[in-house]
């Protein structure tokens, strides 16, 4: 939204593409309806900042070309393969410059019974509440790491839910260790303790350091505990939902689809795409913004995205204001490095795969587990993770890996004791997302040359 | 991505395989079975190009007569893949069918039936209604089919693979991430330069390079005018097992099949975007949809459908869309089987059979004369290709 | 049958809006999704196609596509992206319990 906004204030009309019902993205996500709660209630801390990025969107709705619930699929050259969802079309638009800011979704761990109902992703607890004012369950255990995990458990709290417990798998100590990295963005540090206090105000017992983590439950009713050890101490709380969340990863499919060169990050723990000046890929007239090329936050987003306009309008020879750029880089320069304290103070607990067990779904698409995975490590031979996907279908389903394709890769990488880049990562085709058939036999055009492409 | 593979090689080896394709590996397979010293060389994984990536069909219908012989003998290893080489591949005899959008189309079915029926295959002939009383779910615009029971599918991603690992298991020294840079003779034997410097050598040597088959064929002084050749798949989301057979469609412009885990795999037009120096291809947008347009319209329930992927991946095409197969026409030792032209998934267990005859035996039953690359080679090239158009036109299934 | 997520009341809860689950009428609000709706009053939406039992969403953002629900002339939308509409009919796998 924020490249748009510059874009537009330069004079241009750019077409803004989004999947979402309405404008706002992940975290200033507004109710389909408005149902009486104020931006305080929905947004907390940030309601100030979440009204701006609204305000301003209304502002320059004049100037755009904006088309809600559209699902881009493909990008290819200059072509943008789009779905429509509310029309139900699918079509075709040519862009000589392309922002992507595709955001990020949940970064999920292969634990035992979390395909079972009643388990959700931490993202997708808070949508419940943001968006549809319901909570994923009356009682309710948090597993995971990070920031997202304490603020969401906290919003559930408030809102009357029984929080049974914040199950954290980062250790108090790592995260006292790396803590003083946060001195570059002191709020964040102090947002931080804060929601950790209210939750203890609430009653809340926050468990640390956490493991041997099991959802438990049957299969045709769904959760009715989560067990854990902590602190030398094995637990196990009854409830009929649980959110889990290690993070985010990057949605960089259609970046890549463009062209994107990928790289791995081993502070963020996955793929990210190559960027120069902060917002360039390493094709011309693609520019990345926000946590799709790596995950740096809310804050960094609307800079980034920012910066993205400049590139593009200079790319165009507009001149842009360079003072305001140094500003913006300068900020962004500060919160990468908040990001990275974050990043060490909740490493993604990859360790946690150490104790997989094979009989653990790892691909929920199509079922896959993890002894599946590794069998045909062994036989054929698979060395990679594409490989490890063709052989064994993790990564296959509807999601095309999203959920699954790191924790594959992580599988890989333990049983052939290689980095991740001898085993790479899960390659995106066209549809990102699944596209009805009508649709896009509907589309068709004539192209007896092949000169669309 | 691979680490270069260290382990030193023999001093020389009986055969040399260029290509870890199905082509690459069944040859492979057969010759170290049979007890010679076989190194087969694959600049990536074998199986990870064309015989990774197609789209499975394992049919002898509609094949150019040329082809039918090499067909028949692949069909039998087809059933006896799991003795073979420990595997059934997910190979699935459920029957082919070819479906048939006008009276037209049904002429040249009945006409192909007649020569099938001369090699002694099966096919049944069916009329529009009697197809729809067989398969439900069919489209009410079609005139016709004609069905091959014997014919099939199998899951391309497992088969060259598992022929690897038997090779392997057989003595074959399989050396994947590894590049043959140049090939030539040298006295009695052939002198073969790697990518990563090092040189192997090899009484025999075996051109199963897939696309890349032109390449190794005019080090040897045959000139041949082998073509990327992209067809466009596609896979649906996971649906109620229905489409039990595989079909295609007459002319070629369509094929789907389902598998028992549900997804739809469909495949049509051959005009994937192609870098063919970089080796990657990309589904055209285009040629899915016009694929899914036939698709639904064959299968209408299939509208309600989602796709959850598409892609592609490059074979190599022949100018008469007819594989090379057999001695080379210049030297002595090296043999050829490339140039698939989009059909050579079906064909490739008989492809290590029949190489494996002609190198142990000088000779082999199976009748592959008109897929001499002397046809392209020698004065009045393509006079000796055979006469008969008959539906050589199916590309990718 | 009870649901599983819970609609807060605070404040005051918006319109009702009349759905079906197999045949049975049941209410969610505006501005629900489909899935919202349907978890509000039903525990599951769908089985997985590969026997490993139910399942009843995940990421309520469409990203891990495991909401899929047929609706009662056998199409399929993704829940949680697909707005709750006045007379929507689900077929959702009935549950022991
Ligand atoms: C019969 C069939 C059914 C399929 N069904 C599904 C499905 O249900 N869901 C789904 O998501 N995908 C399915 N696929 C697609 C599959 O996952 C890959 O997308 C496809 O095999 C080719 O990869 P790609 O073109 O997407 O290439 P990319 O993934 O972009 O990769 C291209 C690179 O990967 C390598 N590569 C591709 N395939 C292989 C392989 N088999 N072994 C080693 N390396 C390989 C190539 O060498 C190439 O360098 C199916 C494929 C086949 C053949
Ligand atoms: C999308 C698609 C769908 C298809 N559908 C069907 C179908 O349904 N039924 C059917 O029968 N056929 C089908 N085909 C055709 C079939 O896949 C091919 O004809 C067959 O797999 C060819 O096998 P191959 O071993 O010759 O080639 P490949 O599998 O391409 O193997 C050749 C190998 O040689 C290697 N190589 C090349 N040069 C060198 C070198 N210099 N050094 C080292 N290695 C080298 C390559 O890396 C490659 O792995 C389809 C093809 C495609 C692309
Ligand atoms: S719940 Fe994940 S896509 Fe709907």
């Amino acid at each position: 939204m924020r490249a748009a906004e510059t874009l537009v204030k330069a004079g241009l009309r750019p077409v803004v593409l989004d999947e979402g019902f309405k404008a706002g993205g992940q975290i200033y996500r507004q109710p389909p309806v408005p149902d009486g709660r104020e931006p305080e209630d929905l947004y907390g801390s940030e309601a100030e900042k979440a009204c701006a990025l609204h305000e301003t969107f209304e502002r320059i709705r004049p100037n755009i070309d904006y088309r809600p619930r559209t699902l881009v699929w493909n990008v290819i050259g200059d072509s943008v393969d789009y779905y429509d969802e509310s029309a139900d079309v699918a079509g075709r638009l040519q862009a000589s410059h392309l922002i992507l800011a595709t955001g990020a979704t949940d970064r999920t761990l292969p634990l035992p019974g979390w395909t079972l109902p009643g388990v959700y992703s931490l993202g997708g607890a808070q949508i419940s509440l943001k968006a549809h004012h319901s909570l994923i369950g009356q009682e309710v255990v948090f597993v995971g790491t990070g920031p997202l995990l304490y603020l969401v458990s906290l919003q559930y709290a408030k809102a009357g839910a029984d929080v049974k417990a914040v199950v954290e798998t980062a250790s108090w100590s790592n995260q006292l260790r790396h803590a003083s990295g946060l001195a570059h963005l002191p709020s964040a540090a102090v947002r931080g303790v804060g929601f950790m206090l209210s939750l203890r105000r609430m009653g809340v017992p926050i468990y640390r350091g956490a493991h041997a983590i099991r959802f438990e439950g049957e299969s045709d009713c769904g959760l009715t505990a989560v067990s854990f050890e902590s602190g030398g101490r094995s637990h196990r709380l009854s409830c009929i939902a649980a959110a889990m969340g290690f993070g985010v990863r990057s949605e960089w499919q259609l970046a890549e689809l463009a062209g994107a060169q990928l790289s791995w990050s081993d502070i963020q723990q996955q793929w990210v795409p190559d960027l120069t000046d902060h917002v360039r890929a390493s094709v011309d007239g693609l520019y990345l913004a926000g946590d799709g090329a790596g995950v740096c936050g809310a804050d960094a987003a609307e800079v980034r995205g920012e910066l993205a306009g400049f590139a593009l309008l200079q790319d165009l020879g507009h001149s842009v204001d360079a003072s305001r750029r140094q500003v913006l880089e300068k900020s962004l320069k500060k919160q990468w490095r908040a990001r990275a304290a974050l990043d060490r103070m909740y490493p993604v607990p990859m360790h946690l795969l150490d104790e997989l067990a094979d009989d653990t779904l790892v691909c929920r698409c199509e079922a896959i587990a993890a002894g599946e995975i590794r069998h045909v490590l062994v036989r054929p031979g698979a060395e990679d993770v594409n490989r490890a996907k063709a052989f064994s279908r993790a990564g296959m389903g509807r999601c095309q890996g999203r959920m699954c394709a790191l924790n594959v890769q992580a599988i890989v990488e333990r049983a052939k004791e290689q980095g991740p880049q001898a085993i790479g990562w899960q390659r995106t085709q066209p549809p990102i997302k699944p596209v009805p058939m009508a649709a896009m036999a509907d589309a068709y055009v004539p192209d007896p040359e092949g000169t669309r492409e | 991505m691979m680490d270069l593979d260290r382990t030193p090689l023999q001093s020389g080896y009986d055969v040399a395989v260029i290509g870890g394709g199905t082509a690459g590996c069944s040859t492979a397979l057969f010759l170290a079975r049979a007890g010679l010293s076989v190194v087969l060389f694959e600049r990536h994984q074998c199986g990870s190009q064309a015989s990774g990536v197609n789209y499975g069909g394992v049919r002898q219908h509609g094949r150019h007569r040329a082809e039918i012989p090499l067909s028949i003998r692949a069909r039998t290893i087809w059933d006896e893949l799991p003795d073979l080489i420990g595997h059934d591949c997910e190979f699935d005899a459920s029957g082919h069918v070819k479906l048939a959008r006008t009276q037209d189309d049904m002429g040249e079915l009945e006409a192909w039936a007649r020569v099938a029926r001369d090699f002694g295959l099966e096919v049944d002939l069916v009329t529009g209604n009697q197809l729809r009383d067989r398969f439900d779910y069919l489209g009410s615009s079609l005139a016709g089919a004609s069905i091959m029971p014997q014919d099939g599918q199998a899951n391309p991603r497992l088969v060259a693979p598992h022929f690897a690992r038997a090779a392997e298991r057989a003595g074959a020294d399989v050396r994947e991430g590894v590049d043959v840079a140049a090939a030539e003779r040298e006295g009695t034997n052939f002198r073969i330069e790697l990518g990563d410097g090092r040189t192997a050598f090899a009484d025999v040597l075996v051109n199963t390079a897939g696309a890349w088959g032109y390449e190794v064929a005019a080090s040897f002084g045959e000139s041949v005018a082998e073509a990327p050749l992209s067809p466009n798949m596609l896979v649906t989301e996971p649906l109620p097992y229905r489409v039990k057979c595989s079909f295609g469609m007459c002319g070629g412009d369509i094929y789907a099949r389902q598998i028992p885990r549900g997804n739809v795999i469909f495949g049509g037009g051959t005009r994937a975007i192609t870098d063919f120096e970089k080796n990657r291809t990309r589904p055209r947008t285009s040629s899915s949809q016009l694929a899914t347009r036939n698709l639904i319209h064959a299968m209408p329930f299939l509208a309600e459908a989602r796709i959850i992927r598409s892609w592609s991946g490059i074979d190599g095409l022949m100018p008469d869309k007819i594989p090379v197969v057999g001695p080379s026409s210049t030297t002595a030792g090296l043999f050829h089987a490339f140039g698939f032209s989009g059909h050579g998934f079906q064909l490739g267990p008989a492809i290590g059979a029949v190489l494996g005859d002609l190198i142990l035996d000088g000779r082999t039953d199976t009748s592959i004369e008109e897929l001499s690359i002397t046809r392209f080679t020698q004065d009045g090239a393509g006079v000796r290709t055979t006469s008969n158009q008959l539906n050589p036109s199916e590309q990718g299934e | 049958m009870p649901g599983r997520l819970h609609h807060l009341q605070n404040p005051l809860p918006g319109k009702t809006v009349e759905f079906l689950i197999n045949g049975r009428k049941v209410a969610g609000r505006e501005g629900d999704s489909l899935l919202t709706a349907i978890l509000t009053n039903h525990k599951a939406v769908r089985q997985s196609e590969f026997g490993d039992g139910l399942r009843a969403g995940f990421c309520f953002m469409g990203a891990c596509q495991d909401c899929w629900v047929e609706l009662s002339d056998g199409s399929k939308v993704r829940a949680c992206t697909t707005l709750l509409e006045e007379g929507t009919h689900v077929s959702l796998p009935e549950l022991k319990l």
